[in-house]
């Protein structure tokens, strides 16, 4: 067993789905390697190479690289994997971006999402919304996975003593047909949505851009991030990267408060695995109350004031 | 411009599944089945592209059993101009027909047909997968604009604003190219009863699977298909402050 993991990055720091793809890969045994790919990368290599269980960083870098795009990379990935046995990035925008294309350049059915590892080639991942789980046995020599960042606990940062290698990259050329223009990241001191351990999410009865300050408030003084329904991001009261769910981004914190969401299956798809889930909703028969462990069927614009306000 | 739109027939996304006691798939039979709704997102793209002149012609493929041919006569009635049937005896939710098998068929079909665009959804809300419109980039060796909210033309390129994890990024791609829909792309139109019947007189081909010279063998198998855990249900507070008791001396999460 040899892995390689696809290193997720912001060139400077490693992104924390990167030490959640450590931990999945050391399931599958102890030869891990982390790729790491872009332009001036250094600092995310040296920090990788102190993560327990990992055993050596090999770094791409080059001007090529420069924002990973996956024309650029996919090719250079795919032809430096093929003495491994299995190739891991995290299930993030990320990796959902890169490691289809890697696999077809490889020809391999990679797996998506894959919430446990039972064996070298048999994984679970779940379908159709989270509504049933599927046990998949893989035929391919070579196998890609993208792992679902909530079902496997980070890597600790400190405790290895990996070796960093530099990738030959003097043949890598630049596709040439695709090219970035522009990034318009959203700016919160709050903590990352997926790695929260308490997450405060507001719904379609929010209202509006404005009133989504009330959900704001109430994170904040939990030191929460923000989540939002599909509804909420759609109707422009939260940003995109807020949106929990089957096609948005899947959490799990401890404590997991959802404010007028009613509660479709496609939103519990990205929360139902939080250990506890608080469910505020003026609808007694709201479907997110089947899985609240504690549910206040209320206005949320009377007590959500008074919640922040006595916390 | 032509633009190719792959689509694909699916378990209505109302529709609360069950699993087959053999655990061998899901129960299809007697259930409400749609277009994969980010595949409808994808023609409503590719429709407004022609209705502002950038397309010239809006082709609209499916892949699955012969009765898949209903979405290609949705999307027709949305307003592509004709469809291609692609017939498979695999299932092609789980457990059959997967993501490279398809990417490779759209691959002969794009080899056919010379599109300079194909837009996808970017996953199916059965399998859950997210994999084909990256791979079929991959094979063509064009550029992906992967979970599009905006796609412009500027000049010969598109412009085409992705949703990530941290907000939004824009990239240049030249087309011939592939873009993946996300959910903010557009919101589909409804068809109207007249476009509907106009659809059913629009050209509809039918192309054996068996014909493509593909090998569609599913490199994967499906040893088990479980619902999952169950939640427990909880229970209602009365007030705020019981609330927060709860949270403090029972969960203990704050
Ligand atoms: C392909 C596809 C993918 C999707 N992906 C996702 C996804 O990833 N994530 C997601 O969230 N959704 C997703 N959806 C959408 C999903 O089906 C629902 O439409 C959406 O989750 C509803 O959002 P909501 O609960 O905010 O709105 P609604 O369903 O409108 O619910 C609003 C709730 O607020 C309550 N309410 C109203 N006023 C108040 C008040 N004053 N105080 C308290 N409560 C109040 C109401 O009782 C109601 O329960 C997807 C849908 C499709 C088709």
């Amino acid at each position: 067993m040899s892995i390689l993991i696809i290193a997720e990055h912001s060139d400077s720091t490693a992104r924390p789905s990167t030490l959640n793809a450590i931990t999945a890969a050391t399931k599958l045994g102890s030869d891990i390697s982390v790729l790491v790919i872009g332009k001036d990368v250094s600092a995310v290599a040296d920090s990788l190479s102190k993560c327990a269980g990992v055993a050596k960083v090999v770094v791409a870098d080059k001007a090529e690289f420069e924002h990973q795009l996956p024309e650029n990379t996919a090719s250079f990935i795919a032809s430096f994997a093929k003495s491994f046995t299995h190739i891991i990035a995290p299930a993030t925008a990320f990796g959902k971006n890169l490691l289809p294309r890697v696999a077809a350049l490889l020809d391999s059915q990679m797996i998506s999402d894959v919430i446990e590892i039972i064996s070298a080639d048999t994984f679970k991942r779940p379908v159709y919304a989270g509504n049933a789980i599927a046990t998949f046995q893989s035929s391919d020599a070579l196998k890609l996975l993208t792992i679902r960042t909530t079902a496997f606990d980070p890597a600790s940062t400190t405790g290895g003593s990996a070796a960093i290698e530099n990738a030959d990259v003097s043949s890598v050329t630049a596709f040439g047909k695709s090219k970035f223009v522009s990034a318009e990241l959203t700016k919160s001191a709050r903590p990352e949505l997926t790695a929260a351990k308490v997450v405060v999410s507001g719904g379609r009865a929010v209202g509006s851009k404005e009133n989504f300050a009330i959900i704001e408030k109430l994170a904040d003084k939990l030191g929460a991030a923000v989540g939002a329904s599909r509804a909420a991001v759609d109707a422009g009261y939260a940003p995109n990267d807020y949106q929990v769910g089957q096609t948005g981004k899947i959490v799990a914190p401890s404590l997991y408060i959802a404010v007028g969401i009613s509660g479709a299956i496609q939103h519990l798809a990205g929360m139902k695995d939080s250990k506890v889930i608080v469910a505020i909703n003026k609808d007694p028969d709201a479907p997110i109350f089947q899985v609240a462990d504690y549910g206040l069927v209320a206005d949320l614009f009377e007590v959500l004031p008074q919640l922040t306000e006595k916390l | 411009m032509k633009i190719l739109v792959p689509v694909k027939r699916v378990v209505d996304y109302n529709v609360k599944i069950r699993i087959k006691a053999d655990q061998s798939g899901v129960e299809l039979t007697n259930v409400k089945m749609s277009m994969n709704p980010f595949d409808e997102i994808a023609i409503e793209e590719a429709v407004r592209l022609k209705e502002k002149n950038i397309a010239t012609e809006v082709i609209v493929v499916t892949i699955g059993p012969a009765i898949a041919q209903d979405v290609l006569r949705t999307a027709m009635a949305i307003g592509a101009d004709r469809g291609i049937l692609v017939t498979t005896p695999l299932a092609t939710d789980l457990g059959g027909l997967e993501p490279l098998a398809v990417a490779k068929l759209l691959q002969k079909l794009v080899a056919k047909e010379q599109p300079d665009l194909v837009i996808m959804g970017k996953q199916s809300i059965d399998d859950d997968s997210n994999q084909t419109g990256q791979m079929l980039a991959a094979l063509l060796d064009w550029p992906q604009a992967a979970f599009a909210s905006k796609v412009e033309k500027v000049g010969d390129a598109l412009h085409v604003t992705r949703e990530i994890d941290g907000g939004l990024e824009t990239v240049e791609v030249a087309t011939p190219a592939i873009v993946t829909t996300d959910l903010r792309l557009n919101t589909p139109r409804y068809a109207s009863l007249p476009n509907i019947m106009k659809a059913k007189q629009k050209p509809l081909e039918t192309i054996d699977s068996a014909t493509l010279g593909v090998d569609t063998t599913p490199r994967l198998k499906m040893t088990a298909l479980t619902d999952p855990p169950k939640r427990s249900g909880g229970i209602k507070v009365a007030s705020v402050d019981e609330l927060i008791a709860k949270l403090k001396t029972e969960a203990k999460v704050i």
